[in-house]
């Protein structure tokens, strides 16, 4: 257990040793794992940044989504209205035609119906100058009682 | 020493105790005498760590880091936690210091898991039966007094030096003379000097002695029952045992190998981080 020039050698080592560390292994290697602890905080950031942005945009979506779902139902609300009054419209055209269509045929049926008279009229009136003719037994001139007759077939 | 009559073991143990040693004076002065194998081994340790580091410093990256990078971060951002918890203050110089402490104590201890007999077997089979006789080859540095006494005193002037920048040269020599008995009226101060130094003196003093001895103690004592162990496998009926015993042993000395090394670098911080503190 003797103390000799030994220690001074070792001494010596331990400063050159001492001073290669600070100056070669430390700074780099420190460097490198703060410059890593820099990434990884910064990453770790972006990811909490994109989690909240993508909390923002679900809000977002889902502000939009209810309100698409609103101006549907408007829209269809009023297609719905728009297709009533198409229909209300149909419908009283339709009315209107068949009225239309009822008094064409009722004026039709009615001018029928008054030739139909009329020709009844001239044929009673026919028939009626016949059975005179029979009952009088002679025949009647019927241009000279035309004036007669007319009178008599428009009475009937 | 090798006279004594028991021969055997002991002459084994006295051989495998003494150092190669040159001496370069020309009286051959105790003192001079340089202990080449803990200076070779050492140097080689030390070259090799820093090797070892500035390879992987040279080319750190930021991104995704290699195994062998990731190693040594390991290390780095292990000492330097220590050296955050105890040290409040600039870690730029304090840091690299305990790195350089914890690797290099824990290299050379580490040399004490190498075979005990391993040098002397690399004479013998390289270099004969005669000159191995002579040659005396220790494979731990840290097993000799004057590395770890090198170290600690180092590291004391670091110390001292860390206390005289926090202080400054006045307020370190005033804090020398005032702490830790402190006074009021300039007479009591005055003959509180003299106490106050010797205290200091001691308390600083002992840091050193005490940092050496117990790495010394505890390395020096691992290499010996090493030796002792190797003793038992001189005979095939103590050889089972012997290598059971040198199994244990090594595998509860890789604790010690590692702790002794923690222990130096953590009670180096310690003293800076004192040394430091204003009383």
């Amino acid at each position: 257990m003797e103390i000799n020039m030994t220690f001074l050698g070792q001494m010596i080592s331990f400063a050159i040793l001492v001073w290669f560390t600070t100056k070669f292994i430390w700074p780099q290697l420190n460097g490198a794992i703060e410059e890593r602890q820099k990434k990884v905080a910064e990453g770790l950031a972006a990811a909490e940044r994109a989690r909240a942005e993508l909390k923002d945009a679900d809000a977002k979506v889902a502000v939009e989504i209810k309100q698409a779902r609103l101006q549907a139902t408007e829209i269809i609300d009023k297609a719905q209205q728009q297709g009533n009054q198409i229909l209300e419209k149909a419908r009283a055209e339709a009315t209107n035609e068949i009225n239309r269509l009822k008094a064409q045929a009722q004026d039709e049926i009615a001018s029928m119906a008054q030739r139909a008279r009329e020709q009844l009229r001239e044929q009673v009136g026919a028939l009626a100058v016949r059975g005179a003719e029979k009952i009088v037994q002679r025949e009647i001139d019927p241009a000279a009682h035309k004036a007669l007759l007319d009178q008599l077939a428009a009475e009937i | 020493m090798a006279s004594e009559p028991q021969g055997g073991l002991t002459e084994y143990i006295q051989h495998h105790l003494n150092h190669m040693t040159v001496n370069f004076s020309a009286d051959h002065f105790w003192f001079w005498n340089l202990r080449a194998d803990s200076i070779i081994i050492s140097f080689v340790l030390g070259a090799a760590f820093c090797l070892w580091f500035w390879l992987f410093a040279r080319k750190a990256t930021s991104g995704v880091p290699s195994k062998g990078q990731a190693l040594v971060e390991l290390a780095i951002e292990f000492v330097d936690t220590q050296v955050k918890d105890t040290f409040h203050g600039d870690r730029r110089t304090v840091t690299p210091l305990a790195l350089s402490i914890f690797m290099w104590v824990f290299l050379m201890n580490a040399m004490d898991l190498l075979p005990v007999d391993l040098a002397g077997w690399l004479v013998h089979t390289f270099a004969g039966d005669e000159v191995a006789h002579h040659t005396y080859f220790r494979m731990v540095p840290t097993a000799d007094i004057n590395t770890t006494v090198g170290l600690s005193v180092a590291v004391l002037f670091i110390v001292i030096g860390h206390g005289i920048k926090a202080k400054g040269g006045f307020g370190f020599g005033k804090e020398l003379l005032t702490a830790p008995f402190h006074a009021n009226n300039p007479i009591a101060k005055l003959v509180l000097v003299i106490p106050n130094f010797l205290l200091n003196v001691v308390e600083t003093l002992s840091k050193p002695v005490s940092l050496a001895m117990r790495l010394f103690g505890n390395m020096y004592g691992g290499e010996l029952v090493f030796m002792l162990i190797a003793g038992l496998m001189v005979s095939w009926i103590s050889f089972v045992p012997g290598v059971v015993f040198n199994t244990a042993w090594a595998i509860f000395h890789i604790l010690i190998i590692a702790l002794q090394a923690f222990i130096f670098m953590m009670l180096t911080i310690v003293y800076i981080a004192t040394a430091r503190e204003h009383h």
